[in-house]
């Protein structure tokens, strides 16, 4: 069999800069892994890596330096066979990704192996990746917590509402880092109920999208009697928000975000009975804290990441030896079929088929033990002796 | 035969006892008590069987009716893995007051019951399922109460060490308290009938049941939300509290 080599650069040592020269999308990165032969490109916004059954490695690297435009000399890794695996696992596992954990990359991993027809070594390491991807998600919660401000926003908004289908958002300020917020609690079930800002257009514009309606800044405390969550990110200079105008509520908790930078919201909004306040550095403390917690998690993950490693190795290592089973094997059944074919006329038709039934259990039951020890000295480093000495004893290669 | 069951029962309640510590042993938590409670309920049927008249007269006897009647409701209500937490409150609590009923003799084959007549039975049989169910209704409420105020005070960990959802929290202490006060209702109607049957009049121990009862009815009329409801589902446990240490002290006397 073929060895399995990679060829790639990633976050760890190539900036952003060069990343985005040799980025590819899905079908560019399938047409350049068929240039190459039996391989696979995984091309992400922090990783290019080509991984190559038996192909020509320096040809491989060669085509990435031509996208770079330049050299990339001391840039780009090699790994070979085991290690090229365990860097695949990893990747797979989420543990070489920015933040430890993410799962967008077992999807692009899946996508980049489903793009093209790959041969058996590709196939197996590929599969096997895609299941310690899963294996790790499902083992250890390395990717429970979330990673990002807009994440923590509306997982916090979770730990207070539980299920978020229904509920309103109320988005103040129509900018970037609003939308994201609204965007994170959008996907989890909420619906975006009103947006106020300044300028009436940019609030008609966003409330279109998600489909809310636009209000006016001075109506929002007639907003905020329907809302069940508050997220708001201008550009004000001053408090757009006073405790004073949040309406009193019973048995309604009241959500607010606060992600302006100065805030938007009066801190004495926290003090409200049923009213729950975050700004950006609570935000920040609560995704580092996750991230901490990703990281613990991150180790469990490293050790199931290094079993199927393992595991990989073995089946690596047992090929070594398959040839000589397999010879082993047809040597057997050849014999078995000449001494049959002697008393063929000889017997009646169900004798023929006892003795081709007797016949047959002799031969598993002789070479299943040979079978077995060979597989087991060939995940050690004794497979090919093994195999050699089995060729001599049965005369194997003289045929 | 008694005793073969008290030991696996206890044995189910102290390992989820110890296993809601973590949440990577919290599955097997939730089989330590549903193999303790089925323990448990086999253990109560052989007293029942082998009883003259009401099995769970004594006082510990009491006890260990409730103890299986707090962890049937905690199965219904809370054995849940985002309720982890719930268990750690509940199982230390139900081993203890289980280790407890056996140190008083309640948990062996009983002798002649003290109680005489039926409604004697259904009036102790639905106090103790409402007190059982007003106990883990106070446990949803503290944990109410911890959670809020780590929301509160923006707490760092807070999704690292997850609670269920405070509105969670809320309705399923709303929930627990509106089943349990008909039980307790019930129980009430029974003793009432009770009392008028052997002529006996109200006692410190009722009239402290019927407050209980006042209290919990209030929660469920007023429907309070938030912080009040759960200082107000702790304010009627303090009752039961005190009525089932009174119980141990002078109803069983």
């Amino acid at each position: 069999m073929s060895s399995l080599s990679l060829v790639g650069l990633s976050h760890h040592v190539a900036p952003v800069e060069l990343r985005e020269r040799v980025s590819l999308d899905l079908a560019a990165a399938a047409e350049l892994a068929r240039s190459l032969g039996d391989a696979v490109c995984l091309s992400t916004c922090n990783r290019t890596e080509l991984y190559l059954a038996g192909g020509d490695v320096d040809r491989a690297a060669e085509a990435l330096a031509e996208m770079a435009g330049d050299p990339l000399d001391g840039v780009l890794y090699r790994l070979h066979d085991d290690a090229a695996a365990l860097h695949l696992f990893r990747v797979a596992a989420g543990l070489d990704s920015l933040v430890p954990g993410e799962a967008e990359i077992l999807g692009q991993v899946r996508d980049a192996y489903e793009s093209v027809q790959t041969g058996p070594l590709l196939g197996r390491v590929f599969r096997q990746a895609l299941a310690v991807g899963k294996r790790v998600r499902s083992e250890t919660s390395i990717g429970e917590s979330p990673a990002s401000v807009s994440s923590a926003a509306a997982a916090l908004a979770v730990q207070v509402f539980g299920d978020l289908d229904g509920r309103r958002v109320l988005l103040i300020g129509a900018g970037r880092i609003g939308e994201l917020t609204a965007a994170s609690l959008v996907s989890r079930g909420a619906e975006i109920a009103f947006v106020a800002n300044r300028s009436v257009d940019a609030a008609r514009s966003l409330a279109r999208r998600f489909g809310g309606a636009e209000v006016a800044l001075d109506d929002l405390p007639t907003a905020l009697a329907e809302a069940d969550v508050v997220v708001s990110a201008t550009a004000a200079a001053d408090v757009v928000l006073h405790a004073g105008d949040v309406p009193v509520r019973r048995r309604r908790p009241l959500f607010f975000i606060d992600i302006a930078v100065p805030r938007d919201l009066d801190p004495a909004i926290q003090e409200l009975d049923g009213c729950f306040l975050y700004d950006i550095d609570d935000l920040e403390a609560v995704v580092a804290e996750t991230l901490a917690g990703r990281r613990v998690e991150a180790a469990r993950a490293e050790h199931l990441v290094a079993e199927e490693a393992e595991r990989f190795h073995t089946w690596r290592a047992s090929l070594e030896v398959v040839p000589a089973i397999t010879s082993l094997r047809a040597h057997a059944e050849r014999i078995r079929e000449r001494e049959l074919a002697k008393v063929e006329g000889r017997v009646s038709e169900r004798e023929r088929r006892t003795l081709e039934s007797v016949t047959q259990q002799i031969l598993n039951k002789l070479l299943h033990l040979p079978t077995v020890r060979m597989k087991e000295a060939a995940a050690g480093a004794d497979g090919a002796s093994y195999a050699d000495v089995v060729r001599h004893l049965f005369g194997l290669d003289e045929k | 035969m008694v005793e073969a069951l008290f030991w696996p029962a206890l044995v189910g309640y102290g390992e989820a006892a110890l296993a809601y510590a973590s949440m990577r042993t919290s599955r097997a938590a939730t089989w330590g008590v549903r193999l303790g409670w089925l323990a448990q309920t086999a253990l109560l049927v052989v007293q029942a069987v082998h009883a003259d008249g009401f099995p769970w007269s004594s006082w510990s006897g009491s006890l260990n009716l409730f103890v299986w009647l707090v962890v049937g409701a905690y199965l219904i209500w809370g054995c849940r893995p985002r309720f982890r937490l719930l268990g750690l409150a509940v199982m230390p609590l139900a081993a203890a007051l289980f280790v407890v009923a056996r140190l008083g003799g309640g948990t062996v084959a009983p002798g002649r019951s003290h109680y005489s007549n039926v409604f004697l039975v259904l009036h102790v049989g639905f106090v103790l399922a409402a007190f059982a169910g007003f106990t883990l209704a106070a446990a949803l409420a503290a944990l109410y109460l911890w959670e809020e105020g780590r929301l509160k005070r923006r707490a760092p960990d807070i999704l690292r060490l997850r609670l269920p959802p405070l509105q969670a929290l809320e309705r399923l202490t709303r929930r627990t308290i509106s089943v349990s006060l008909p039980l307790l209702t019930l129980g009430l109607v029974a003793g009432v009938v009770r009392l008028r049957e052997d002529g006996g009049s109200l006692d410190a121990l009722e009239a402290l049941t019927l407050a209980t009862w006042l209290v919990y009815g209030a929660f469920v009329v007023a429907r309070p939300g938030g912080r009040r409801a759960a200082y107000l589902a702790l304010g009627g446990f303090t009752l039961v509290v005190i009525a089932r240490l009174a119980l141990s002290a002078g109803h069983f006397a």
